[in-house]
């Protein structure tokens, strides 16, 4: 019994993929769709039931040459000691403006945040509009980078349609909507 | 646990010559065993298990301006995404000639729906058209996706904008304001 416990030990160790610390749950539809997430290269556009929008890149790196970038673009400017954190962070929903002051944060405070959510409109290039300017600069810091829409399934339609449409203006016509997974009903075979 | 006492002789034997007593080779294993459960159950908690599988979604290009065949009526099944998980349909007729509205719920229901429609059109010139309203949820839309997916619908488009015509129709019809 031992060494079947610490067997299952051993596996469980090495399988190992740690959740990540969201900045909001989101329970996402299931589809039959079996094309796995990739793990890297990736940016995600979450959409909480809340409708509020989170962005996020999967490397530390990006993450950093987006900020770079972001923050050039809107004439901010940064310490190393914010970049690093902003580089822990797997996802965030601040507008830009209030990004410096929620980073200077200590850890147990950044917790008790209620993020906003990144700025949307319905056009998708209006100046308000936040979110083009994170997928425009994080597309500039690694040009690989696929997208994923991650959303919630209480997420109303015409939130959705505004994230539709920021990236449909930047001619981002192919992406990936994250999804569980369910079993297609029997006899059902895929082409 | 893991102590099972199998401690060494020791004791009086028939000779009645006193030998020395053999210490256990046992360890009692019961702390190891604890802390490996206890690592066990952490990480079968803090690993993620089913990984999420992802669709894709193609739209059509905003920039470009492509001149298309216009579709017949008669082969388009416009769905409407409500509130409260229903959806709606028209078939066959555009929305200012009348049509009945449908309502379906989501699954098997509306799975039938389509196939059913689909049969009535000859060849591949099926089309479904999806417009979600303002009412419906992104699963709404997923679920609806996922249909496509199952029915093996070739020829589908997500459409966001409702034209007066509809938004009129559902309004009469499926007392619905979309």
């Amino acid at each position: 019994m031992t060494d079947v416990a610490f067997l299952l030990l051993t596996f469980f160790i090495l399988t190992a993929q740690f959740k990540s610390q969201d900045a909001a749950s989101i329970e996402t539809p299931s589809s039959i769709s079996g094309i796995k997430v990739p793990d890297k290269d990736i940016m995600t556009i979450a959409l909480g039931k809340d409708g509020k929008v989170y962005f996020g890149v999967d490397s530390p790196q990006d993450r950093i040459a987006m900020l770079d970038n972001i923050a050039a673009t809107k004439g901010l400017t940064f310490t190393d000691n914010e970049k690093k954190e902003f580089s822990l962070m797997s996802n965030f929903g601040l507008p830009i403006n209030q990004l410096k002051s929620y980073l200077e944060l200590p850890e147990a405070q950044k917790a008790q945040i209620k993020q906003p959510g990144i700025p949307t409109d319905s056009t998708g290039a209006g100046a308000t509009n936040e979110l083009k300017d994170w997928v425009f600069n994080s597309r500039k810091a690694n040009n690989g980078l696929r997208i994923a829409l991650k959303g919630d399934n209480l997420a109303k339609f015409p939130e959705f349609k505004n994230v539709l449409a920021t990236l449909q203006a930047q001619n981002i016509n192919k992406f990936n909507l994250i999804t569980g997974t369910e079993a297609p009903p029997a006899g059902w075979k895929a082409d | 646990m893991a102590e099972i006492n199998t401690g060494g002789g020791g004791g009086k034997h028939d000779g009645g010559k006193v030998r020395s007593k053999k210490a256990s080779t046992r360890i009692d294993m019961t702390p190891m065993v604890d802390l490996g459960f206890l690592l066990i159950t952490f990480f079968i908690l803090a690993t993620t298990l089913s990984k999420p599988s992802s669709m894709t979604l193609n739209v059509p290009d905003k920039t470009k301006q492509e001149e298309t065949e216009p579709i017949k009526a008669s082969n388009v099944m416009t769905i409407f995404l409500g509130d409260d998980n229903k959806a709606y349909y028209i078939f066959g007729k555009a929305a200012n000639e009348d049509p009945e509205v449908k309502t379906v719920g989501y699954g098997y229901e509306f799975r039938q729906a389509i196939q059913e429609n689909a049969r009535k059109v000859p060849g591949d010139k099926f089309v479904v058209v999806i417009k979600p309203t303002k009412a419906s949820n992104y699963k709404n839309m997923v679920d609806v996706l996922d249909e496509m997916a199952i029915t093996k619908t070739k020829r589908y488009a997500l459409v966001d904008q409702l034209t007066p015509e509809e938004i009129k129709l559902l309004k009469e019809k499926a007392k619905i304001d979309a």
